[in-house]
């Protein structure tokens, strides 16, 4: 490695080509760029910072909430305050924080691992952006005027009929059925992307775990959403129009509206939780100086959580009054899950022992991470014991356990992920002084904040309620809990701030900062427009490490099929061996994705709003914008 | 020359280190174990159980807690093993390990999980149907946010106070007038769903005489914080005589204070809502009123029944619960004592 940090082979494959791509891959700068933009990176870059905002607007949330709860029957929030806040928390934090994140992460590095340009539709993909922005940026907007959802994250009927204001229940239904657009379409641009667009040679035995993990990801989000839509347009068809599919008195059924929201709920856990196991598949590897230890497991187990994920739902509903039959198959589904997951954290620990371990800021969290998950999963295998989950399901027992899995699972790897990816992202090194600091904070914080919660909910106390009385046993925990979230708080500020000073100050990065495994290190820091001037052929699951497939970048830099200088190109290749099959056109930027969904913005705020004659209009306008998107494909009539 | 002593060092004060997070964690344990345990008398806990069903869920709960420290211990343990031990210049190990996963993360978990389904099913089971079998039913309707308690049989109606003899499994019949509310008591049985349209049935019983609390489980909107109940588990002679007083209509006034009270119970807007059997008072929105005197708290446990804060209560109940569905009294001063008084009285 020279000293500015440049691969060598990477180096010669731009001396030969860099030139000419910068030229084919350059973007109009200014604001007209910023909005027409289909690169998968600034996209990635977006996702990031705008999940990350939401991260932020939802966590003060979280912090007013326990502020509430520091002492008994605290005066600080009245009731429909402290109403809308834990709900508009819940459904922020699952919907438009953690899935989007985890998207951003794979916009920016499943193209990267897998060594192409750009996602297979990267119009789609800015268009998936934009509608997660304003979907969020709609739901946001609610609280201001307290007409934020109000009846729980997972909007149980019939309280969520005609006993709240209907505005704050239709904001969800909305809200939630906007943003599902953004998620399904972003889903399957992942699993085009990762089954046709890896390089050549890449088989799906070399695909990194983390984009198994993304594609396992992407097809639950395909066949979860379409129950929680689906329950989410009957419930707006009956607080507007009047239909009866959730209304008792006239024979509609309240949990049927369960079944649909926990068919999805519960498998949005593993969409949540699968692409952060990913990264930390990415990370041990890395700082163990070794390959994953039973890769084949891993992926078996990948593949498998995402199956069984569908089979488990009605472990939310023990306390409903099911049959017997039922809550015995569904308890033996709950513990099956657990075998997956067992696998998966055996070989990390394995890898880790079997390795030599390298310790980083992004390693630290990958630790805190480990011991997090394995009490989240301990706290998740009792629940398939039916009569205990009767006894803790709705307490405090239950919001330990998936904050524990929520944060722990998914949190502390997207922060363990930061941590890795920044250099490769910004360009930049963080300080790992202050990296150490971050994680100590945040890990200390995070367990003062949470661990308590199971001891109050084993001396019963229900989630959910606004205040309680002294006396109770409660008060020692919660007011624990509450400092809790402001260490985690300090925490995750002074994490911001590493950061932001990294942008400013930090040493430039290397390629290859940590001596990673994954392709996403074989490009520049950051990575150029085009990612690769010379698409490698993939020796082996490691390539970075077999001494083979970078050698390839040198090898193929005068074979046009390879380097593809004309114009917006990439590689196609076939699903299972990864064998070449033909380089394809890329779509060029377009302000189209936006137009499009802008329209849908203004059509679901005028439907909000009963104002429907401007739903017409706008429903109108996109579908006119959605036809002239689609009737001009490259390579069609350009 | 210099790197091997540094690591050394660092492995001996990794080990002092991890000897330390050791005993931090035994007692982090031992304290977990002694606070969980010795609530008991304050605390409506579930690990605290005064009733078969309880007793059994917290048995199981001892045994999960158990395996889940030990296998959460050696997961732990390894990993901070790797983390303090495997650096420096140890020799990677290329292994597949492929066996090795299998084993430790497949097959040894599937035995102690198969344990743990038996456990589920055989718990299921015992508490499906109680020991012997039930000769009363109560009638407990959810309302935002109170509950109604019926002994059909009896012919009373009371509300939030739910009296059954001790050690005799009594049948509860579950169902709700409006929203989804869930009917938990932690020291005697586990949740139970209160659905709009649909009946669930379900058992509890009492070892010991006490009171026992409980508490709303499933968020049903403004004032959930503030929709609890008491359990009185008294011996069965005992029980038999508050039955009998609860089934009587209400006390005739004895006071001249109580006949206003009286007086104005019936010509205000209170038998709009509520019921006094005995008198005019017949509304079917709010509890029955027959015997609130009776009774140890007011408004689902939010505050305890005594003249002050029954007559803050009935003045303007939006302070003390603010949204729920009794509007503030449009008394005068000597009204409202006179009510107070009379409802007081109603034992």
């Amino acid at each position: 490695m020279s000293t500015s940090g440049v691969l060598p082979e990477r180096r010669i494959a731009e001396q030969t080509v860099g030139a000419v791509l910068d030229e084919t891959w350059e973007e109009e700068p200014g604001l007209k760029g910023w909005i027409t933009t289909v690169n998968h990176k600034r996209i990635g870059r977006r996702y990031l910072v705008t999940a990350g905002l939401f991260f932020t607007l939802s966590g003060i949330q979280a912090v007013v909430l326990r502020t509430q709860l520091i002492t008994p029957n605290n005066q600080f929030l009245d009731p429909e305050w402290y109403n809308q806040l834990f709900t508009l928390h819940g459904t922020t934090m699952i919907f438009w924080f953690v899935t989007p994140m985890l998207f951003g992460f794979g916009n920016f590095f499943l193209p990267l691992m897998i060594g192409t340009r750009d996602m297979a539709f990267p119009r789609m993909n800015a268009f998936s952006y934009w509608v997660f922005m304003m979907s969020g940026l709609l739901i946001f907007a609610s609280l201001p005027f307290q007409m934020a959802p109000n009846a729980g994250w997972f909007n149980y009927v019939p309280l969520s009929g005609d006993y709240q204001q209907q505005i704050n229940i239709e904001f969800y239904t909305l809200g939630v059925a906007f943003l599902g657009v953004s998620t399904t379409v972003g889903a399957i641009n992942f699993i085009v992307t990762a089954l046709k667009m890896r390089a050549p040679g890449m088989s799906l035995a070399r695909m990194p775990i983390y984009v198994w993990s993304v594609v396992a990801t992407s097809f639950m989000v395909v066949f979860a959403l379409p129950p929680l839509n689906l329950a989410n347009f009957m419930l707006f068809m009956d607080l507007r129009f009047g239909t009866k599919f959730f209304d008792p008195a006239a024979g509609g059924d309240v949990v049927l509206w369960q079944h649909l929201f926990w068919l999805f709920g519960h498998p949005d856990v593993y969409i949540i939780v699968l692409p952060a196991l990913g990264i930390i598949s990415s990370i041990i590897p890395t700082f163990s100086r070794r390959a994953i230890m039973a890769y084949p497991l891993i992926v078996f187990a990948t593949v498998g959580t995402a199956i069984i994920a569908f089979g488990v739902w009605a472990h939310h509903m023990y306390a409903v009054g099911l049959s017997n039959v039922s809550m015995t198959f569904f308890a033996a589904a709950t513990l099956t899950i657990t075998i997956p997951s067992g696998i998966q954290m055996v070989a990390w620990v394995g890898t880790m022992l079997a390795g030599r371990i390298v310790i980083t800021p992004a390693m630290l969290y990958a630790f805190g991470f480990i011991a997090a998950f394995m009490i989240g999963g301990v706290t998740g295998v009792m629940f398939g014991v039916v009569g205990f989950d009767q006894q803790v399901t709705d307490s405090y027992f239950v919001v330990a356990h998936f904050h524990y899995v929520l944060f722990g699972g998914a949190v502390l790897p997207i922060l363990a992920g930061l941590f890795y990816w920044w250099p490769k992202m910004t360009g930049r090194m963080t300080s790992p002084k202050a990296g150490y600091w971050s994680f100590g904070l945040v890990f200390f914080g995070f367990n003062l904040l949470f661990f308590p919660m199971h001891i109050s909910g084993l001396l019963g106390m229900p989630r959910r309620i606004y205040t309680y009385d002294d006396g109770l046993g409660w008060t020692v925990w919660n007011f624990a809990s509450t400092i809790g979230s402001y260490v985690l708080g300090v925490g995750l500020l002074l994490t911001l701030g590493i950061f932001a000073h990294s942008l400013l100050r930090g040493p430039r990065a290397p390629d290859d900062p940590w001596g990673s495994n994954t392709l996403e290190w074989a490009t520049g820091s950051p990575p150029k427009a085009y990612n690769f001037p010379v698409v490698p052929t993939v020796h082996s699951a490691n390539p970075m490490w077999d001494g083979q497939t970078l050698t390839t970048m040198e090898t193929y830099r005068h074979d046009e099929q390879r380097t593809m200088t004309e114009e917006h190109m990439s590689v196609r290749t076939s699903e299972l061996d990864g064998r070449f099959e033909m380089t394809m056109l890329m779509p060029e930027e377009s302000p189209l994705p936006f137009i499009v969904a802008l329209c849908i913005l203004a059509t679901v705020t005028s439907l909000l709003f009963s104002v429907y004659f401007l739903v017409g209009i706008f429903a109108a306008l996109g579908t006119a914008a959605l036809a002239y998107w689609l009737w001009h494909r490259p390579g069609v009539e350009e | 020359m210099q790197l091997p002593r540094r690591r050394r060092g660092g492995a001996n004060s990794a080990a002092r280190r991890s000897t330390r997070a050791l005993a931090c964690t035994a007692a982090w344990t031992v304290l977990l174990i002694g606070t969980l345990t010795a609530c008991g008398n304050d605390s409506p806990s579930t690990l605290s159980p005064a009733g078969p069903k309880s007793q059994l869920i917290a048995t199981i709960w001892w045994a999960l807690f158990g395996i889940s420290v030990l296998v959460s211990a050696l997961v732990i343990g390894a990993m901070l093993w790797a983390a303090f031990f495997r650096r420096g210049d140890t020799k990677v190990n290329q292994t597949s390990g492929k066996g090795i996963v299998l084993t430790l993360g497949a097959v040894i978990p599937a035995a102690i999980l198969i344990a743990t389904f038996g456990t589920s099913v055989g718990g299921i089971a015992r508490n499906a149907d109680p020991p012997s079998p039930t000769e009363m039913t109560i009638e407990i309707t959810g309302n935002r946010w109170w509950w109604e308690v019926r002994y059909p049989e009896a012919g009373v109606v009371t509300a939030n106070e739910i009296h059954i003899p001790v050690d005799t499994p009594v049948r509860l019949r579950l169902e709700t007038d409006d929203v989804i509310h869930s009917f938990w008591v932690p020291e005697l049985m586990p949740k139970q769903d209160l659905l709009p349209k649909r009946i669930n049935h379900v058992w509890m019983s009492a070892d010991e005489p006490g009171v026992y609390r409980g508490q709303c489980a499933e968020y049903c909107g403004a004032q959930h914080a503030h929709m609890a109940f008491h359990v009185v588990a008294e011996p069965s002679n005992e029980f038999e005589v508050w039955l009998a007083e609860q089934s009587e209509p209400a006390e005739k006034p004895d006071t001249e204070l109580e006949r206003e009270g009286l007086d104005v119970l019936q010509t205000s807007t209170c038998g709009t809502c509520h019921t006094v059997r005995g008198t005019s008072a017949d509304g079917e929105l709010g509890p029955d009123l027959t015997h609130v005197g009776s009774r140890s708290w007011l408004a689902a446990g939010a505050i305890p029944n005594d003249f002050g804060h029954m007559s803050g209560w009935v003045a303007n109940s939006q302070t003390v619960k603010p949204g729920n569905l009794m509007p503030p009294q449009q008394l005068s001063p000597e009204e409202l004592r006179a009510v107070v008084t009379y409802l007081q009285s109603l034992e």
